[in-house]
């Protein structure tokens, strides 16, 4: 697009073949992103181009009275104020499950930060100072914020006529889903138990705190339709959403993925993408919107906020009897991707035990808080901090290790799950467990040197708040299990276009997907696949766009497992022409074209024994092999809604976590010094970039245990924290050293027998170190963030 | 309003300035170099560090006035801005006392764009950008260019730093994706490369 500078550029890597898979090969975009050259979303520019700014309701649950643009209309250098009514075509919502997010909000708003209008100006300031002069006359509204106010009697309903596919199943229009699962007899099973333990836990409202800040840039095309460019985690679901809303057919909403700053979740829904679309569409010029980090707190969906009860029963020879359980999850004022979570709470709410008699029941509740949708961990977060504060509980019941304990309860290949899915794969949970304990410890007091103190290694570090007079440590352990790719049913597909062509002289193969690469590292591994199926050295990574069909959404720690298994299948189908090729040309010069298994490597046609047939520059010559294939894991089906069996999910990933803390009791500060993780990546593709993930992981994990949370006034359902400043997300000094363990159990059923990593290591480092809070003091500590008054007493 | 100023070894001048801009949008917005990222524009996560007169700073908080005939370098000078420093054994403004002179700072231009890495062209990298390349430091990437100017000034003054150093130099960056433990193996990658190193290439 002309005028369009520093878009997203084709990823040349050179190498050798075996830079393909297994090996630590280094990111193709590495340079681009050192020397500061990489386009993300909010370096684009265009000449001649307009800013966008989003006025937002500055209250929680409100009828809009009225809305004056005139007097932002009348700044100089505006070009546009859309509000609700300027909305070209009768589809005003959108949303990932149920379309019941308005693009601008009509009649009233649901919750703090909602978009209420749009500016076009010619520079950001001019915009957002013109958007200051818009009169918005709300009267407000009561707001519900939990359960009890939700679903009360006389209640304010947040969606008052609903009619998606779950309003028909739940118990109260402010209930988005609910999804029991009963097995066996949880009541008669309590009878046999020796001990039984319950407990309430509180989790708290987690952000992505990605740091690329929403943006993207739309550009109006001569034909009617757009040019956006925008980071997200899924271009074709985007464009399902947006289309629709324009008014405009799919194909004249042409999206190219700019560079993302980190996703995490948080970019599932849409943001700023038809909001852009709109100005550009209405102005006739590009626009540009770039959220600061104020208003990237209200751009996106949370984590959903929890409270769970749990009972839980075991045998005095430490066997789990049964489990009862219900997860309230609150989904703020619209749906996102609350369904889901809800399915994926109550599915994995007994964590990776066996228990045979389950009663389970989990739900999400609309309420006029911030909406809450996917983030790493998706429902599983939050069960796993429960269930494993319920075995330490347990253990420490019957006078158990706690490790012992978990491992003689662990689930492995063959235990069924609550929803009666049979676990098909290795489930190596006692293993991981075993490795993680094993690692040696950190020294104790580490803090101390002959000259005194390092204060920098204590809690409080150079505030000097000790020199190590109260401070006491404690070691907790967790364990996760968290479900691969999308469950229930969803026809879960990706879609890769694989070209190989000789260019000057040698083979060379271009990898085209609509994948989000938002820093996990699909880019680097599907050149490795590429190079290990076709034995090529260079592979070009076409930027993804929808020029190529739906990879499917960079969540769910599906990418690696099914855009990368639909590159593998792109290529194998590229090499079978190849060979075919070569058969026709060359096959009658050797019998092994006809009878040996070939295969393509180092730029050449070779037997399974070794033996060279061809250059495959020979074979291919002037012609180009391109081929766009989808592929398909195992289908899935979906719970059923009355008691939840089925089954639902394709894959699991397991992780492990010891936690080693120390505590200045005194004054409630908590220093992480150690956080060792052990998992099962079923075949690491790439062990650098699986380490990344690991080690990213844990860290968002270990955020939520200690600093971590939106916090909303529960009177008005305000946000009070938007911001980097009170927003608090681990710093390198509150990261601790986290060795990994990785174990690689294939997954017969799996590309490379891979297992999708990039959730699981958030699940169990959060209640890792709860547990060793809770072992350092000895409070019970229910609550995470953990702060500290609630580690003092005060 | 008009400002004048060295960035990344060449006189520039900014026109038509706001006078609320902060050093950040001018540079990305109207020097085209977007290099130095906005991820709080409130001096919170250092993504948008860079230096000015030797000193470490978040270009977000530096109004754009402030910047007046003041030298700065971005992420998008470091790799020539090490090798000044390799060559003259010191830092490369000397603005941290010795080494190269003011007027020698002043007189090295940094490289036009062009040259690509991934296609093959040599791109000249400072050891601190190689080394988070190679310690596979890089993931999403938006917190990296802030990162490197603050660890390749800590190298600066330190050319051997503890962990303890490397965490207190750095703890004003936030990065969501790696863990930091990369970001640790990468300084110290580079620190037992040491500066000599400088003339490293992109592949």
């Amino acid at each position: 697009m002309s005028g369009v500078t520093r878009t997203p550029t084709h990823l040349t890597q050179g190498g050798t073949t075996d830079a393909g898979i297994g090996a630590s090969t280094l990111r193709p975009d590495g340079t681009l992103k050192v020397t500061g050259e990489f386009a993300y979303s909010s370096d684009l520019w265009h000449e001649d181009m307009l800013w966008g700014f989003t006025l937002r309701s500055t209250v929680a649950h409100a009828e809009i009275v009225s809305i004056d643009t005139s007097e932002a209309l009348a700044q100089s250098g505006v070009y546009a104020v859309l509000t609700y009514d300027d909305l070209p075509t009768e589809v005003k919502n959108y949303g990932l499950e149920i379309q019941d997010t308005p693009v601008l909000a009509h009649g009233k708003v649901r919750h703090h930060g909602e978009p209420v209008a749009l500016v076009a100006a010619d520079h950001p300031e001019t915009a957002r100072r013109a958007a200051a002069k818009i009169k918005v006359e709300y009267a407000e509204l009561p707001v519900v914020t939990d359960e009890e106010s939700a679903t009360r009697e006389g209640a304010p309903l947040v969606h008052e006529n609903r009619t998606d596919d779950h309003a028909g199943h739940v118990p109260h229009p402010n209930i988005v889903h609910r999804q029991p699962i009963v097995r066996g007899d949880a009541e008669a099973a309590a009878r046999r138990a020796d001990v039984i333990v319950t407990g309430e836990y509180v989790f708290g409202m987690q952000d992505q705190a990605f740091l690329g800040p929403e943006s993207g840039l739309a550009v109006p095309a001569e034909d009617g339709g757009v040019d956006l460019y925008v980071a997200t985690q899924w271009l074709h679901s985007d464009l399902r959403q947006i289309a629709p809303v324009l008014g405009l057919p799919e194909d004249k909403v042409r999206m190219t993925l700019s560079g993302v700053g980190g996703a995490f979740g948080g970019r599932e829904d849409l943001s700023m993408q038809i909001h852009g679309c709109l100005l550009a569409l209405r102005t006739g010029k590009p626009v540009k919107i770039v959220y600061n980090r104020f208003e990237s707190f209200f751009g996106h969906v949370h984590r959903h906020p929890a409270r769970l009860w749990y009972e839980h029963g075991a045998t005095k020879d430490g066997k789990l009897t049964h489990m009862k359980c219900r997860i309230v999850l609150d989904g703020g004022a619209y749906a996102s991707a609350s369904p889901a979570v809800v399915g994926n709470a109550s599915s994995l709410s007994v964590g990776p035990y066996v228990v045979e008699d389950v009663d389970i029941e989990a739900i999400a509740l609309y309420t006029n808080n911030p909406p809450c949708g996917a983030m790493r961990g998706f429902g599983a977060v939050q069960a796993c901090f429960a269930y494993e504060a319920q075995m330490d509980k347990l253990a420490k019941k019957l006078g158990m290790d706690p490790v012992e304990f978990r491992q003689l309860n662990a689930m492995e290949q063959g235990t069924l799950l609550p929803t009666g899915q049979v676990v098909d794969s290795p489930a190596p949970v006692a293993e991981l467990l075993r490795r993680v304990k094993a690692m040696p410890l950190p020294p104790e007091n580490q803090w101390e040197t002959t000259e005194g103190a390092d204060v920098r290694a204590l809690p409080g570090g150079l505030s000097n708040t000790t020199h190590g007079e109260d401070v006491v440590r404690g070691i907790g352990y967790a364990v996760g299990i968290k479900n691969v790719g999308f469950s229930e049913g969803f026809d879960d597909y990706s879609t890769a276009r694989v070209r190989m062509e000789v260019v000057g002289g040698v083979p060379v193969a271009t990898v085209h997907t609509a994948m989000a690469e938002v820093g996990q590292g699909g880019v680097t591994v599907h050149a490795q696949i590429a190079r290990t199926e076709l034995g090529v050295d260079q592979v070009t990574i076409h930027p993804a766009d929808t020029r190529v069909g739906s990879a499917g959404s960079t969540s769910a720690s599906r990418q690696t497992y099914v855009t990368g298994g639909a590159v593998k299948n792109a290529c194998e189908h590229v090499r079978e022409q190849v060979l075919e090729l070569g058969r026709r040309k060359f096959g009658t010069y050797h019998p092994a074209w006809a009878t040996a298994e070939l295969l393509l490597e180092g730029g050449k046609v070779v037997t399974d024994g070794g033996e060279v047939l061809a250059d495959v520059a020979d074979v291919l010559e002037d012609e180009a092999i391109d081929l766009e294939l989808e592929w398909r894991h195992r289908p899935t089906e979906p719970f059923d809604l009355r008691t939840g069996q089925g089954n639902g999910h394709v894959q699991y990933s397991f992780a492990a976590h010891r936690a080693v803390v120390e505590v200045d009791t005194a004054l409630g500060l908590v220093k992480v010094v150690e956080l060792a993780c052990a998992q099962d990546v079923g075949k690491a593709l790439n062990p650098l970039s699986v380490i990344g993930q690991i080690q990213g992981g844990t860290t968002q994990g270990l955020g939520v245990a200690v600093m971590e949370e939106i916090i909303v006034d529960p009177k008005t359902a305000k946000v009070r924290n938007p911001s980097f400043t009170d927003y608090l997300i681990p710093t390198i000094l509150d990261t601790p050293t986290i060795p990994v363990d990785v174990l690689e159990l294939a997954d017969e059923h799996a590309p490379y027998g891979l297992r999708g990593i990039g959730e699981a290591p958030t699940l169990s480092s959060t209640p890792a170190v709860l547990a060793a809070i809770r072992n350092a003091t000895g409070l019970e500590l229910n609550r995470t963030p953990v702060r500290p008054e609630h580690l003092t007493g005060t | 309003m008009r400002v004048k100023f060295t960035v990344n070894g060449r006189e520039q001048q900014a026109d038509d300035v706001w006078e609320g801009e902060s050093l950040l949008y001018v540079l990305r917005e109207r020097m085209g170099l977007p290099g130095s990222k906005n991820a709080c524009e409130q001096g919170e996560c250092g993504s948008c560090t860079v230096r000015l007169d030797g000193v470490p700073v978040c270009s977000c908080l530096v109004a754009a006035g402030q910047a007046e005939g003041r030298e700065i370098v971005t992420v998008e000078g470091l790799a020539d801005y090490a090798e000044q420093r390799a060559q003259h054994g010191g830092c490369a403004t000397g603005a941290c006392g010795a080494g190269t002179s003011v007027d020698a700072a002043q007189r090295w231009q940094a490289k036009p764009a062009g040259a690509d890495g991934q296609t093959g062209e040599q791109v000249k990298l400072s050891p601190i950008q190689r080394a988070f390349i190679d310690a596979g430091a890089v993931q999403c990437g938006f917190c990296t260019p802030g990162l490197l100017v603050a660890a390749d000034e800590l190298l600066e003054r330190n050319a051997q730093p503890s962990d303890a150093d490397i965490r207190e130099a750095l703890s004003g960056n936030l990065c969501r994706c790696t863990g930091y433990e990369k970001i640790l193996d990468a300084v110290r990658l580079a620190a037992a490369r040491g500066d000599a190193q400088t003339t490293g290439t992109g592949a």
